[in-house]
This record gives structure tokens, C-alpha cells and sequence, in this order.
């Protein structure tokens, strides 16, 4: 479980997170949506610590990670799983180097070991036998599972993702929506996904959480999202007329 | 706002020469990055070397005019401006200019596109592991190539000044092995090794702090090859100033 307790984040005068307090439990995913700018990736980086909070604190699993030293904050480091908005491969390296990286850093297993676990993860993505491609012989879809492989090579027991559905058509998008979910159901991984997808959202929103203005403004499920008479929430939920268009169809 | 840099400069190197997650990794980088600084760069040397040889010697020789002066003495300016002066420092620019605008794109690059956030999620030092591997690379290489460019200066300045005719052969053997100090050459190994540092560490700071897209990459790169070039000419003058 992650704990996120009042964190506020600036950058020069302008506030961008205040005061957010949230609760991340394990085999649930949540989503953290909000219109650009309402501090959705500055959160998830405070989480991770590739920003510093200004104040506040977050916790995994009871272990205070704003406090740790570097040391510290290597053991956590190491039950995270990543997927980056643009899947942040190392374009030097192999599908396979990609996915092997990580055990090849942190573990003492052999070679043939980490090919099986590689292979495991790539057959879990519906990668099977892509190991030797360079990530620019991918598409933007294959890039985003290879970057999920990557990241639950290491048996992580949280897992973020920011806005893994960008640059993606519908189809690929949902693939991966359904991807994270089975995998977090799976390996009761605590996963925090970021994005402004509505798709996503009402695909695989367990727990949602929305940012207005560095604040979180609302927290609930898919079901309750379109019930709401939050009205900053329901101008993000009801922006296209596609939402409506689906409800009024339900 | 420049000890507000240098800090940061400093705070990377600290990171740098934290202690490595898997020495064999590391290894194996280092290795790859001696391949890319110094086979990558003999060809661009080797070329550079023979040319400023043999213009130093025809150059020497055309400022020679009095008959007082023994010809020989070619070759011994062409032997200590090369080990001095021309060899590791021109070389060094010529890296800056290779070695150090590509250091500076492949880590601005990593960064803009979010592949150093990725190795630090990881919990992999990310300066460490992407600068040091370079560092120890370039201050391996560096002097070696120095070396080979006094070789081949030498060499060069040896072929222009007999085909010329400005200076014969036994000269130039002559003024080359007469009242040779080795201590020059100690001087310019130490000047190699001062500059592979700058080149290396001063280039990947530049990349490393990259913050944007495409142009910031480029300007990254622009950067790194302009103050890798101030700080290696400013040592120059400290070290001729220190040691000789």
C-alpha cells in the first residue's frame, strides 16, 4: 500500500500540488485523471521521488520514503515497475537487453534463468519472440508493452504508469488498459496509473482519483464518476460528447 | 551563478564515483566507450597529426633564414612544440569537438526522453553508471591518442621537411634526438589526462542536465564543445604555468 500524505510541491512561485492526501491499496488500480496542468505527473513523480516534495510525506508500505537516504531509497526503487508516457526504452539495447537489464543489475541469476523470465514477461505482453528487435523496429503499442515487460521483470509490487494510452489507437489502447489491470489483479501489484483517457478511466478505474488545480477535487470509482454533481469533475467527464453520447446509449 | 554550476558540477561527480551496482556491467561499458573514444577517433587524429607536423616543420624552416642556425634545429621545434603544445592540445580540441558534442547528445537524449528516469525507478545511480564507463574511457584513450598523434607529428613533420628540401634527413633525426628532456613528455601525458577529464565530465554534465526536447539537445551539445574548449585552453596555461 501507498500512503500520500498532504504533499505539496512548487516549482519557483507557481504551486502546483497542494496539499494532496491519498490512500494506493494493493491489487487495486487507481487512476489519477485531471485536465493538463492540474498536477497529475508532478504527483506521481513526487511518489517515486523524481521530484522532492516541498512538504508532505509518502509511504510504502509503512516505510517513510521522503525521509530514506539514497541507500534507502535504492531497496524501494527496486519493487517499483515504470511505464513511461513515451515507454522510455534504452534504444542502444535489445527488447530483450531492455527487459534483462534490471536482473542483470540486481540479481545473481544465470544466463539462462534471466532469458526464461525475459521470455516469461515478453509471452505475458503477447511479445513472444520480438527478443532481438531494436526498439525503433517497434510500434508505439509494442513500444508501451515492452516498457510494461520491463517494468514487471523484477516482480515489482507497485507499478505507475504515466498516461500509457498516449500516442495510441483505441484498440492498442485498451490492450494496454487490460494488460495492466490482469497484471495487477495477478501479482496484487498497487498500481497508479496517470492519465486523462476517459476510456481508461470507465475501462479500469477501481479507484480514481481527480486533480483540479493542484488539489484533489473528488476520489471514487467508474461507477460513481458519472454521478456526481461535482461540476469541475463533470466539465473533465462530460468535455466530448462521446461520454454523453455512451451514457445516454446505457 | 557560475558557483551555483560549478556546485552542481561537483554534486554529479560526487554521484559519478559512487560505488557501482555490478562491477561486470560497468566493466563492460568501460570497454565499449574506449572503443568508441579511441578507435572512433584514431582516424580524425592520425590525419590531424601528420598535417600539424609537417606544417610546423615547413613553418619552422621558413622563419629559419640566418646561416647561423644549424638546420637541425627543425627538428627539434618540431619535437617539443608537437609533445608540448600541439599534439595534446590541438587533439584535445579536436575531441571536444567529437568526443564531447556526442557525450553531450547521447545523455541529453536519454534524458529528454525520459531513459535516465528509467534507470534511477531502476535504482541504478544513473550518473554513475552513464558518465563513469565514458570518464574512465576517455581518460584511458585520450593519452593514448596523444601519444599516437606525437608519433605521427613527428612522422609528418619528418616527410614535409625532407620532401621539401627544407631540412635533410639526418637533420631532422639530429635536432629531434639532441638535448631531448623526457620530463616534456610527462607534461603532456599529465595535460592528456586533464583535458580527457574536462572533455568527458564537462560534456556529460551538459547532457545530463538537459531539460526540453530537440533544440535543448542541440544547444546541450553546442555548450558542451564550447566550455569544454575555454576550460581545456585555460589548463593549458595553468599546467605550462605549474610545471614548466
Amino acid at each position: 500500500m501507498i500512503e500520500v500524505k498532504d504533499i505539496f510541491k512548487k516549482f519557483g512561485d507557481n504551486e502546483v500540488l497542494k496539499g494532496i492526501t491519498a490512500d494506493f491499496k494493493p491489487g487495486v488500480t487507481t487512476l489519477i485523471i485531471g485536465s493538463s496542468g492540474s498536477g497529475k505527473t508532478t504527483l506521481m513523480k513526487n511518489m517515486v521521488g523524481l521530484h522532492e516534495p516541498n512538504g508532505g510525506k509518502v509511504f510504502y508500505d509503512g516505510r517513510d520514503f521522503t525521509s530514506m537516504d539514497t541507500k534507502e531509497r535504492i531497496d524501494i526503487r527496486k519493487e517499483i515497475g515504470m511505464l513511461f508516457q513515451g515507454s522510455a526504452l534504452f534504444d542502444s539495447m535489445t527488447v530483450e537487453k531492455n527487459i534483462r537489464f534490471p536482473l542483470d543489475m540486481f540479481t545473481d541469476q544465470g544466463i539462462g534463468e534471466k532469458t526464461d523470465r525475459v521470455n516469461d514477461v515478453l509471452e505475458r505482453v503477447n511479445l513472444a519472440g520480438k527478443n532481438k528487435l531494436f526498439p525503433a523496429e517497434l510500434s508505439g503499442g509494442m513500444m508501451k508493452r515492452v516498457g510494461i515487460a520491463r517494468a514487471i521483470a523484477m516482480r515489482p509490487k507497485y507499478l505507475f504508469c504515466d498516461e500509457p494510452n498516449s500516442g495510441l489507437d483505441p484498440k492498442s489502447s485498451i490492450m494496454i488498459d487490460e494488460l495492466v489491470s490482469e497484471i495487477t489483479n495477478e501479482y496484487e501489484i498497487t498500481t497508479v496509473i496517470v492519465t486523462h483517457d476517459m476510456n481508461s478511466v470507465m475501462g479500469i478505474g477501481e479507484h480514481i482519483l481527480f486533480l483540479h488545480q493542484g488539489q484533489k477535487w473528488w476520489e471514487g470509482s467508474k461507477d460513481e464518476i458519472t454521478s456526481t454533481d461535482n461540476k469541475e469533475l463533470n466539465e473533465f467527464v462530460f468535455a466530448t460528447q462521446l461520454m454523453e453520447t455512451l451514457l445516454k446509449k446505457k | 551563478m557560475v558557483f551555483h554550476y560549478f556546485g552542481k558540477y561537483i554534486l554529479l561527480l560526487q554521484a559519478v564515483f559512487r560505488k557501482p551496482e555490478k562491477y561486470s556491467i560497468y566493466k563492460n561499458e568501460i570497454f565499449r566507450e574506449m572503443v568508441s573514444i579511441g578507435l572512433g577517433s584514431l582516424g580524425i587524429i592520425s590525419i590531424i597529426s601528420v598535417f600539424i607536423g609537417a606544417v610546423t616543420t615547413v613553418q619552422t624552416a621558413f622563419q629559419l633564414t640566418s646561416d647561423l642556425i644549424p638546420k637541425s634545429i627543425i627538428g627539434g621545434i618540431t619535437r617539443d612544440s608537437t609533445i608540448l603544445e600541439l599534439s595534446p592540445t590541438i587533439c584535445s580540441l579536436v575531441l571536444a569537438g567529437k568526443v564531447g558534442s556526442s557525450i553531450a547528445s547521447q545523455i541529453g537524449t536519454m534524458r529528454v526522453t525520459e531513459q535516465i528516469d528509467a534507470l534511477e525507478i531502476m535504482g541504478i545511480n544513473a550518473p554513475g553508471y552513464l558518465i563513469l564507463p565514458k570518464l574512465l574511457g576517455g581518460i584511458i584513450m585520450i593519452p593514448m591518442l596523444v601519444i599516437v598523434a606525437i608519433a605521427l607529428s613527428i612522422t609528418g613533420g619528418y616527410l614535409a621537411g625532407t620532401a621539401s628540401g627544407a631540412v635533410s634527413a639526418a637533420e631532422f633525426i639530429q635536432g629531434l634526438t639532441t638535448d631531448f628532456i623526457p620530463f616534456t613528455l610527462a607534461v603532456a601525458m599529465i595535460k592528456a589526462l586533464v583535458f580527457a577529464f574536462i572533455i568527458t565530465t564537462v560534456s556529460a554534465y551538459q547532457g545530463y542536465y538537459t531539460d526540453g526536447g530537440a533544440i535543448e539537445v542541440g544547444n546541450s551539445s553546442t555548450k558542451a564543445v564550447v566550455i569544454s574548449c575555454i576550460a581545456i585552453l585555460i589548463s593549458d596555461y595553468v599546467i605550462a604555468q605549474l610545471l614548466l
